[in-house]
């Protein structure tokens, strides 16, 4: 058996590069509008989750970080034109940070099942948010110095966390039956 | 490089200092800043994140959304801390809070995107013998600021396609087919990338 590579081959490059860009659109563009609501909905924040189950763990998360340091550095990419450092620093901080996180166990799950369906994706979405709360709660409650305090602002989010988990499943589930052969699949190959 | 960068140009002692050590500070200060309890100390930390302010001379129309941004979250963030938590650690929370954006969002108006980038350059290039290419960081910024800009107009395709089929309200509509052209996409820049021997070594 050849030694794994440790460089990145072309093809995975571009997935990592184009993926982060679509993060960065998902922030530049206006929201999008769900069902009857007039509100837009900000949808930037399922694309860490997109990442990992559509392009694995390696490159998802690749993806997310490599969009994470083109925020850090200056560009405003995220959603209201916010970018720089001062969204890291900031008390939601740790969010960002749990994309991270987040790719990954999305990415790990969705590649270690040995199905790829609807449930197992939606699985994937949903601990990829759990992974996101895991670390962005946390960071919250350092700042505010109460982990409790921290949790229960959070709860604002989770109804609407819920909502983009599950349309992100079914969003993945579509591509990947539209472009088979997205993921990497170890499980098949071995 | 790139227009679209929160750079403001300056020539002040903040805009000439090296990106590394000004970052290396910001986060010390950030640091420092979810440590510290006294009120006393994070008002003295203020002060001197503000008098970064006056030296940079940020011009009003850079600052002035800043501290309508700050005082909105402050009064939000100051309301439920003291309904939650008392006084005392609302005015802390909100010091802490301010204090760090402020100073976080000070070194990004005075270090330009390419100082930063050839300064993460310089910094991994020690890590080359472990299959770092320094080259590399530079590369994908660019790729992915251009990549940024075909994927905006793609976008926007789509968009369009979906209200011409009067399907402009359903997520799906969009995102599906953003998404599928966003990959093909990648597999096309991956063939280009690979035809130029990127990513071989």
């Amino acid at each position: 058996m050849p030694a794994p590579r440790v460089s990145l081959p072309a093809a995975d490059l571009a997935r990592v590069v184009v993926f982060a860009a679509f993060i960065a659109v998902l922030g530049i563009f206006p929201g999008i509008y769900f069902g009857a609501s007039g509100v837009p909905v900000v949808i930037q924040n399922a694309g860490p989750l997109l990442a990992g189950v559509l392009l694995g763990a390696r490159r998802g998360t690749a993806a997310v970080l490599l969009f994470l340091a083109l925020t850090a550095i200056g560009l405003p990419l995220l959603s209201g034109g916010r970018g720089g450092l001062a969204p890291f620093v900031g008390p939601s901080g740790g969010f960002l940070f749990g994309w991270i996180l987040s790719a990954l166990v999305a990415g790990l799950i969705v590649s270690r099942a040995p199905k790829l369906n609807l449930p197992v994706i939606g699985l994937a979405t949903l601990a990829g948010l759990l992974a996101d709360y895991l670390i962005g709660i946390p960071f919250l409650g350092a700042y505010l110095g109460d982990l409790g305090a921290a949790a229960v602002q959070s709860l604002v989010f989770v109804p609407g966390d819920l909502c983009k988990v599950a349309a992100t499943a079914i969003i993945a589930a579509v591509v990947h039956r539209a472009l088979p052969g997205t993921l990497p699949r170890t499980a098949q190959t071995e | 490089m790139t227009p679209l960068g929160l750079y403001e140009p300056g020539g002040s002692v903040l805009h000439r200092a090296p990106a590394g050590p000004k970052l290396l500070t910001v986060v010390a200060l950030a640091a420092a800043v979810v440590l510290l309890d006294s009120p006393w100390w994070l008002g003295g930390a203020l002060a001197a994140v503000l008098a970064g302010y006056v030296v940079a001379r940020v011009p009003r129309r850079r600052w002035w959304p800043l501290v309508r941004t700050l005082v909105i979250v402050s009064v939000v963030v100051f309301a439920v801390q003291w309904w939650l938590l008392g006084a005392t650690t609302a005015a802390v929370v909100c010091l802490r809070l301010v204090t760090a954006l402020a100073a976080a969002s000070l070194f990004t108006l005075t270090t330009r995107v390419d100082d930063v980038v050839s300064t993460v350059e310089r910094v991994v290039r020690p890590l080359q013998r472990f299959g770092v290419r320094p080259e590399m960081v530079g590369l994908l910024v660019g790729l992915t600021v251009q990549a940024i800009a075909t994927l905006s107009g793609i976008a926007g395709e789509v968009r369009a396609a979906a209200k011409a089929r009067g399907a402009d309200r359903s997520p799906t509509a969009f995102v599906v087919p953003f998404l599928v052209r966003t990959l093909r996409h990648a597999d096309q820049l991956g063939e280009a990338l690979a035809a130029r021997g990127t990513g071989d070594r």
